[in-house]
């Protein structure tokens, strides 16, 4: 099943498609239109966030927004120190002009042209359009990181996955090692155990897990996040359906070489399982990087917000950033972009063969 | 070529020293107490010891809490620890049942609790029934012969991988008052509509929301129950003439039917803890249109001015026998899947 997602196949598929024949079933068409429909349902939004997330704050006010950022171009003009903004001017008889606008007053604006700065013009307001170009507001994302605490959420987030991940990887594969490579009494019952505690998510047992983060003394401390989700379930059961596939012999071959279990665990049997821990450690980096309910539980200060929490910090105000959230979200999404980029088909194959998330 | 390759082997070697080498220190570090424990306590008790680590936290964030969740919601009062707390018995449970009429949220005593309930079950019905939909659909649009079958499963998939609460502001932006969904509205000449004021569109954005972003996940395990259905079914079925639509009722519907329920079951399982996307979306809101069962014990327990921890228990508990009893037909439908 798990090389099934992979392998294209030749022969007719589903509804067998009759391309060969050149005659059009409905169901081609509609494959056609769905794909369409599905891919701009899919991408506009997160191409409108990117392109909104360059705009500025008077940009983003724009109703109807504008498709692409844009910025007033402004120019420098001779015997003006400041640049002036720059408008197409629709004169009396009917021709188009380039000014530039001195000052503003009511419906009126003094105007001169650029090429001819002598000559100041009365403009009335309402026949003039602003000239704009493409100009990105990179500074939606250098100012959350220099001002806020940005910096702060991006840093306590990297922290929390790769030790989190880190822990992960080690206990659940010491776990899958000890289920997988021994036979001893009590081994299913333990087995039982593991899955049974799959019935179990967080969202059930939050009050009692607060309590237990509390006596521990980790409230707003990162560990109040990295600990509780370590051991997973699905970790030890995907590590040790592949670890049972190691064969016996090189286990025995180590243990007369005179190889301690421990030794045994991580020079033989841990190079042997990369393909699942590497499968469990991008799951694992996902979980805890888009992880949202406990941190917000535990997490009360803004010295140790996550990225997730301090996103929805952000979003929750009164006075509501949108410039600089719609590029701290742009900056949140980047690192999974990447992951799926790199290891798609580790992801895809790990979920269609283990049935997890 | 060749020189390229060198460089990135180069890079490559750099970095896996760098990642090795503490991991290496960790290793030495371990290496030599566990295999002196290993001399006293012998082989065959040394699966313990590798075990030992994995338990200890399930103890201690699993199942010791999870007892702990039925003492708490034994008790009364606001105080954290349950030493300080007044045994109550059953009064919890009563508080959350007391109901003159169960189908209307507003006569029971503790209203946000059923309305939450009443939200989720009108969440999971409409969110399950359409994302199981959308996945079967989309499942076979990917299983035929299309050209970039790899690029298409992708534009499906990755939404899975956002954060939720990405997802939510993704939309949020979308579909604020002044949002690009209102000004296409007003573009074609319709009004504008407030989404986040009347309680049916925020929960039709809550679903919709929520399909959108977990949908490619159940399309990948139904894509996989597809390709795994042989072949020389469909040939067969090809030979004899029979409709398409006859094969799909026939062979394809009757073969996945195992990974569909499959998918419906962690959908439920999935729904009933609905929280992130929609509590960044909504809040909840408008007013309690689009509160669910999980905002409901979070409410309860953390944000309130008073927490009423033991309520919050008590919800909990009930959460937690939904959750059971679905996880055990999970358990039971993937079982079922793979012996076939």
């Amino acid at each position: 099943m798990t090389d099934a997602t992979q392998s294209p196949r030749s022969v007719k598929t589903l509804l067998g498609a009759r391309r060969g024949r050149g005659k059009m079933h409905w169901t081609d068409v509609f494959t056609y239109c769905y794909l369409g429909f599905g891919l701009f349902l899919m991408f506009a939004p997160v191409v409108w966030l990117v392109l909104s997330s360059f705009k500025t704050p008077a940009g983003l006010q724009e109703f109807p927004p504008t498709f692409l950022p844009l910025g007033q171009i402004s120019v420098e003009v001779e015997g003006y120190e400041e640049p002036l903004l720059l408008f197409d001017v629709t004169m009396e008889d009917g021709s188009v002009q380039q000014l530039a606008q001195v000052r503003r007053i009511g419906i009126m604006a003094q105007m001169v042209d650029p090429e001819n700065p002598g000559e100041r013009l009365q403009i009335p307001i309402a026949t003039r359009e602003p000239v704009r170009e493409m100009r990105m507001a990179w500074e939606n994302y250098r100012d959350p990181l220099e001002r806020f605490n940005f910096m702060r959420y991006l840093w306590n987030s990297v922290i929390v996955t790769a030790a989190a991940t880190m822990v992960t990887l080690l206990i659940n594969s010491m776990a899958a090692y000890g289920l997988s490579i021994y036979e001893f009494r009590g081994r299913n019952a333990i087995m039982l155990f593991v899955i049974g505690t799959l019935m179990i998510p967080i969202t059930v047992i939050l009050v009692p897990v607060y309590l237990v983060v509390t006596n521990l003394g980790m409230i707003n401390s990162l560990w109040a996040v990295i600990l509780p989700g370590a051991a997973t379930p699905t970790g030890v059961f995907l590590l040790r359906q592949y670890m049972l596939t190691i064969p016996r012999d090189l286990i025995e071959a180590a243990r007369m070489d005179k190889a301690s279990e421990w030794q045994i665990y991580w020079r033989v049997v841990m190079p042997l399982a990369m393909p699942a821990v590497a499968v469990l450690a991008i799951f694992s980096i996902m979980w805890r990087w888009n992880e949202f309910l406990w941190p917000l539980i535990v997490l009360n200060r803004s010295e140790v917000y996550t990225l997730q929490v301090g996103l929805n910090a952000f979003q929750g105000e009164l006075d509501v950033q949108w410039h600089y959230i719609l590029a701290m979200t742009v900056v949140t999404l980047i690192p999974v972009v990447i992951v799926f980029a790199f290891l798609q088909r580790f992801i895809t194959t790990g979920i269609a063969s283990s049935g997890m998330k | 070529m060749a020189h390229a390759d060198d460089k990135a082997t180069g890079i490559g070697d750099v970095l896996q020293n760098v990642v090795a080498w503490p991991i290496r220190i960790l290793f030495k570090l371990i290496d030599y107490p566990v295999t002196a424990i290993q001399n006293v306590i012998g082989i065959r008790r040394m699966p313990w010891l590798f075990l030992l680590p994995n338990l200890a936290f399930f103890g201690m964030f699993v199942i010791i809490p999870l007892f702990m969740n039925f003492a708490y919601s034994l008790t009364g009062g606001t105080e954290l620890f349950i030493s300080e707390r007044p045994y109550t018995g059953g009064e919890q449970y009563g508080f959350l049942f007391d109901c003159d009429n169960y189908a209307d949220p507003i006569s029971c005593r503790e209203d946000r609790f059923w309305k939450g309930i009443f939200n989720t079950a009108v969440f999971i019905f409409f969110q399950v029934s359409f994302m199981v939909l959308f996945s079967l659909i989309t499942a076979l649009v990917l299983n035929r012969e299309i050209r970039g079958r790899g690029f298409w499963r992708a534009v499906f998939f990755f939404p899975v991988l956002l954060s939720p609460v990405v997802v939510a502001l993704i939309w949020k932006w979308i579909l604020l008052r002044d949002g690009i969904l209102n000004a296409f509205l007003i573009s074609i000449g319709l009004d504008r509509i407030l989404f986040f004021v009347s309680p049916e569109w925020a929960m039709f954005w809550a679903v919709f929301v929520s399909i959108w972003a977990h949908m490619g996940f159940y399309t990948l395990i139904l894509l996989a129950g597809l390709q795994a259905i042989q072949p020389d079914l469909y040939e067969a079925a090809e030979m004899d003439g029979t409709s398409k639509e006859r094969v799909f009722f026939r062979i394809t519907l009757p073969l996945l039917w195992p990974n569909m329920l499959v998918v419906i079951v962690l959908a439920l399982i999935k729904g009933v803890q609905v929280f992130d996307e929609v509590y960044v979306l909504t809040g909840g809101g408008p007013g309690t249109a689009t509160q669910f069962i999980v905002q409901y014990i979070y409410n309860t327990a953390f944000t309130n001015q008073v927490q009423n921890f033991g309520l919050a228990s008590a919800a909990s508990m009930v959460l937690g026998v939904v959750l059971f009893v679905l996880t055990l037909t999970q358990l039971a439908a993937t079982r079922r899947r793979d012996n076939d």
